[in-house]
């Protein structure tokens, strides 16, 4: 183990359920409007896992009213109360990143039956 | 005290504040360090400590001169040595050990490394010029352009900014807040970023330091000296004491291991002062947080799981039957 991952080990967040790339999620994000904290929501699948320790990160990529939103979230941040995961998907390939270009019924994902 | 540490820089890291914004950090393995020789005025014509990095990595025994250097100290050949002020008082003798605990959370130091070598680099990369146009017909891409007049001066002006090597160079990033020294370990966690590569040689230093430090002026009273320093306190006192109450950091910075024994009472009176102001106030807060964390979760999280269970439920001998 490297000395940087002695300093990292603590602030890293291990009450995480584990997901992969392919994933339907529900990402509960903490925002603070001046003294109060709500809770919002971000749903959709995660197309891309990347980095290790303290860096590394995930997006999650949903389409909401027709128009493709993505948002990249630190994995280990303190602004992510929970991740929930919705569905399982089966996938061939690390990066989803061919979704972007498919639209409707073509940008759906396969789930896995066990 | 010692001004500061010899240590390596073994890379870096981030975390986050309040906010959720991110800190980029860096890891140091600072010290342990040994005092090899510390030069006197008297002898030297300055005042410092020669102090060698120890590493867990053996040293090959050194020439037999350099081996009485080390045998005079009375400790372990080391291969890095570099010479740091210290506080003219503090009782340091050759031999003892310096440990990251000189450093504290929330204390400013600078930072002295080497600089990764660039090579050859020209005006763009080395002076940050701005370049020519990269196309519609140009073929001014990167060149530096005109560097001076003609007839007169018919020189180019001393300094110019011109191509040349860059990079391995001594550099030093100053104030850079300390988060965490841990003695244990020995590595030292600072604020941003570091010159040079892991495993590269770097020097930390405390941003303030003094080498008249008042602390340090404060022996441990000993029975023979106590009349003359009780003297010498009175007349002090009320200067540092305004000097304490305008600025306490710098103040308890100073006063690490070697204190006097009135120093450890004026903490100690110091502390229930600030405690008391922030005992009171998170008391509310809480209760505060709480009822709105109670309120919340019911609204957007709590349906959604009673929700989703029955439907994970149902789900499932579906597909046991299929």
């Amino acid at each position: 183990m490297s000395l940087v991952d002695l300093v990292e080990e603590k602030q890293l967040r291990k009450d995480m359920d584990s997901f992969n790339v392919g994933d339907t999620v529900k990402v509960q994000v903490i925002i603070r409007e001046g003294d109060k904290e709500r809770i919002q929501v971000f749903r959709g699948d995660v197309i891309a896992k990347r980095g290790s320790g303290m860096g590394a990160s995930f997006t999650v990529r949903k389409v909401s009213f027709g128009i493709g939103v993505e948002r990249v979230f630190p994995l280990h941040s303190k602004m992510i109360k929970k991740i929930e995961v919705v569905r399982r998907g089966k996938i061939r390939r690390a990066k989803l990143y061919y979704l972007r270009k498919l639209k409707g019924k073509a940008a759906r994902l396969k789930e896995i039956r066990s | 005290m010692v001004e500061g540490l010899i240590g390596r820089k073994i890379g870096m890291s981030q975390t986050f504040d309040q906010q959720g914004n991110v800190i980029p950090l860096t890891v140091i393995k600072a010290g342990p360090c040994t005092v090899i020789q510390k030069k006197t005025e008297e002898k030297d014509g300055y005042s410092v400590l020669q102090i060698g990095l120890v590493e867990e990595k053996g040293v090959k025994q050194p020439i037999k001169p350099v081996q009485g250097h080390f045998k005079k100290a009375g400790v372990p050949p080391v291969k890095i040595l570099r010479e740091f002020r210290f506080a003219q008082e503090a009782k340091i003798k050759e031999g003892d050990q310096i440990l990251v605990d000189i450093f504290h959370e929330g204390e400013k130091v600078h930072v002295t490394g080497t600089s990764k070598g660039k090579g050859f680099a020209s005006v763009i990369k080395r002076w940050g010029f701005r370049g020519g146009k990269a196309s519609h017909g140009s073929m001014f891409h990167r060149a530096p352009g005109s560097i001076g007049a003609s007839a007169f001066p018919s020189r180019v002006v001393k300094g110019k900014k011109l191509p040349g090597h860059m990079g391995d160079n001594k550099t030093t990033i100053r104030n850079l807040t300390v988060v965490q020294a841990d003695t244990e370990s020995n590595l030292l966690v600072v604020k941003g970023s570091v010159p040079g590569a892991r495993n590269g040689l770097v020097l930390v230093r405390k941003a303030d330091f003094d080498i008249h430090a008042p602390v340090e002026k404060k022996p441990v009273p000993e029975e023979e000296k106590k009349p003359l320093e009780e003297e010498k306190l009175e007349e002090k006192r009320p200067e540092e004491k305004k000097f304490e109450d305008k600025k306490p950091i710098p103040e308890e910075k100073e006063s690490a291991p070697e204190e006097g024994k009135p120093e450890e009472k004026k903490l100690e009176e110091r502390k229930p002062e600030e405690e008391k102001p922030e005992g009171k106030k998170p008391a509310p807060e809480p209760e505060k947080q709480a009822t709105e964390e109670k309120e919340m979760i019911p609204e957007e999280t709590m349906p959604e799981k009673e929700n989703r269970s029955p439907e994970i439920k149902e789900k499932a001998p579906e597909e046991k039957k299929e």
